[in-house]
């Protein structure tokens, strides 16, 4: 049996008039890592800080590892760890003052925190430069720090808002792997994205678009349960081909990926590449054709097609 | 060559983008937008009151020996000039005196037993004792040596070839009426205040522009135990000030330290501890660190200008008094002046001690109040 670290109901959040998050239900498993995944104002930020108590809701309730939020968000404190979005260590102290700074504040005992930062240090490849300033660090050391500080005092529940959003793709794997092991050590994550490839490793993700969850589920089943066909299409003149294809009703989208089109058609159409060649006859000759299987862009793509601005 | 880049009327194009965007920023900048208009007023303002070189109603103790109506005459002739106010009555002239140390009283008129013999046989009928340590003060009351004394004389009007003084003048404190013996223990404050406020009214602020404060937020730490942890470490920096101004100014300028060390660093702490709340209070306020620049320079004006540093408290309008007892710097002005120059003790000079203690622990309550570890 599973047991719900984060429970949402009908959460509602307005900045004024403007509806940063609508009734949001969320139950996130422990010990999972769960994503959200969505466009840039979507929501994803103002939803994690409401749930970290950040931010106080307008409607709804939040229940995060059985305390209820806003109102026992200091207690909350110390059982979570929170990475912002922007890079929000002090930038003027040394690695290892920083992480000696955090141990206090978080009140870890003298010997217990010397243990454990150095734990910390050789975990995140940062003992060769414990006596750096934070400020000379290297966007990727940075990012390895700040995970070191969030997991410093052993949270059960990480929050981490677009770690990876200034990390360059080497240093984003090696990140995710720290993540896979926090949660194999019984951590719960709850990560915010807008790259696919990191939503797709999550264990289940939600998307989110104008603060409405459009979707939610592990990845894999969101993908078998896309409600549209992808067929690829390549040859030249791609360009007028999408411009053509997309006015029709029966297509959701399309998108050029290289040499070809991925072309997002209604589930309800039949044989989507017969239909294509009947339909289009013209312009898809000499045109190789591919049924393939869906991913989680397409599936984002289909999720998010309206209301876009 | 690229014209783009070389011709005259470019470079004036891309100067007037930059010029734009300026004047763009800066009216979107509404604290400093005020701050231009407010600047000028409020110190033309403050200059206009606090430039009082002609100081009047200066409060003085009296001590009347005589009991006589030559004494009731004299004390009526000398209030009508308007320079002296009498506030307060004392039997012996070394209560006078404490109440001069205590800084209730500027000066004392001792009117001795013997004035009607004194008044005949042409000596000073009285004497004035005067704190000598604000220059403008003594000079002040010094003008009042030689005040004829038509009232009193009527029988003797025609023999106005008096030569002699009126009073004898004795000042306490300063004799040689040198100005540094005032400014520097007055600069303790200022330099105090320039400083202590400065530190803190950028603390939060700079936490919030680089992002800090959100890593703080999320953190068990709580409002009161920020603002303790941010102010504690700049007492001791604002104590290494207060030596180096003191010590050259008895080195340099031969001012001395008359009071007692445990007394100095006593009310050093609690006016350290007023200005660094002042500042952080500032923060609490500040959107930026230019905002929080210019809210300090708000404050640092009138402590310069209305604190009795520069213009004796006594010379300004009433208006600019309450404003001055406003400042904590005003109070300590009072305090380490009273305690360096007059030896006070912080016994006679509690209502400005407890004054800047209230104000700090309800700065610091006040402060942390506003400072939410919310971001809504």
């Amino acid at each position: 049996m599973t047991r719900i670290a984060i429970a949402t109901e009908g959460l509602t959040h307005c900045f004024g008039n403007f509806k940063a998050i609508d009734h949001i239900d969320l139950a996130i498993s422990a010990n999972t890592i769960y994503g959200f995944l969505g466009p840039n104002g979507s929501g994803k930020s103002t939803c994690m800080r409401l749930i970290t108590g950040l931010l106080t809701p307008t409607r709804g309730k939040i229940r995060v590892l059985d305390m209820d939020i806003p109102t026992q968000a200091e207690a909350l404190r110390l059982r979570i760890g929170y990475m912002t979005q922007k890079f929000s260590l002090y930038e003027d102290l040394s690695v290892i003052e920083h992480l000696r700074f955090i141990a206090q504040i978080y009140n870890l005992d003298n010997r217990y925190s010397t243990q454990r930062i150095n734990e910390q240090l050789s975990a995140y490849g940062l003992n060769e430069r414990s006596t750096r300033l934070v400020g000379s660090l290297s966007g990727g050391q940075r990012q390895r720090l700040a995970l070191a500080c969030a997991t410093l005092h052993k949270p059960e529940l990480l929050v981490l808002d677009e770690p990876t959003s200034a990390v360059d793709p080497e240093n984003r794997r090696d990140f995710w792997e720290k993540l896979f092991d926090l949660c194999d050590q019984g951590t719960t994550i709850l990560v915010s994205t807008h790259y696919m490839d990191e939503a797709e490793r999550c264990h289940g993700i939600a998307i989110l678009e104008s603060g409405i969850k459009r979707a939610d589920g592990s990845p894999s089943q969101l993908m078998k349960d896309l409600g549209a066909q992808v067929v690829e299409i390549s040859g030249d003149n791609l360009r007028r081909l999408k411009q053509l294809l997309v006015a029709h009703e029966n297509i959701i989208s399309a998108a050029q990926q290289g040499t070809h089109l991925r072309v997002l058609i209604k589930e309800h159409v039949e044989k989507p590449q017969a239909w294509l060649q009947q339909e289009f006859a013209d312009d898809m000759q000499g045109r190789e054709l591919n049924l393939v299987r869906p991913s989680l862009e397409d599936v984002f793509v289909h999720c998010t097609g309206e209301g876009r601005q | 060559m690229d014209k783009n880049l070389f011709g005259i009327h470019n470079s004036l194009q891309r100067i007037y983008a930059i010029m734009r965007k300026e004047l763009r920023q800066l009216s979107r900048d509404r604290p400093t937008f005020g701050m231009i208009v407010m600047i000028p007023l409020i110190e033309l303002l403050l200059f206009g009151f606090a430039i009082n070189t002609n100081i009047r109603h200066l409060p003085v103790a009296i001590v009347d020996q005589s009991h006589s109506e030559l004494a009731r005459t004299l004390v009526a002739d000398l209030g009508a000039t308007q320079v002296v106010k009498f506030t307060y009555n004392y039997p012996t002239p070394s209560a006078a005196a404490n109440a001069i140390t205590r800084g209730d009283v500027r000066a004392a008129l001792i009117i001795p037993k013997d004035i009607a013999q004194r008044l005949g046989d042409e000596r000073p009928v009285a004497q004035w004792i005067i704190d000598g340590s604000d220059t403008m003060v003594g000079n002040a009351i010094l003008t009042l040596k030689n005040m004829p004394l038509t009232n009193l004389t009527t029988q003797t009007l025609t023999n106005s070839n008096l030569t002699k003084s009126t009073f004898e003048m004795t000042l306490l404190y300063n004799p040689e009426r040198r100005s540094a013996i005032n400014i520097v223990p007055g600069l303790v404050g200022i330099i105090l205040t320039m400083t202590m406020v400065l530190f803190t009214s950028a603390a939060l602020v700079r936490e919030r522009e680089r992002g800090n404060l959100e890593l703080l937020i999320t953190t068990p730490i709580k409002p009161m135990e920020l603002m303790i942890g941010k102010i504690v470490p700049y007492v001791f920096v604002g104590m290494i000030q207060m030596f180096i101004i003191l010590g050259l100014g008895y080195l340099i300028f031969d001012v001395p330290v008359n009071g007692h060390i445990d007394q100095l660093l006593l009310a050093t702490l609690v006016f350290i501890s007023a200005s660094l709340t002042l500042g952080m209070l500032i923060s609490t306020f500040a959107k930026t660190q230019l905002q929080s620049m210019q809210l300090t320079v708000f404050i640092l004006i009138p402590s310069i200008l209305l604190s009795g540093f520069m213009f004796p408290y006594e010379g300004m309008p009433l208006l600019a008094q309450w404003i001055a007892e406003t400042l904590p710097a005003t109070h300590f002005i009072r305090l380490i002046r009273g305690i360096v120059l007059r030896a006070a003790q912080l016994t006679d000079l509690w209502p400005d001690f407890l004054w800047l203690a209230s104000f700090t622990l309800l700065g610091l309550f006040v402060a942390a109040k506003r400072f939410k570890k919310r971001l809504d």
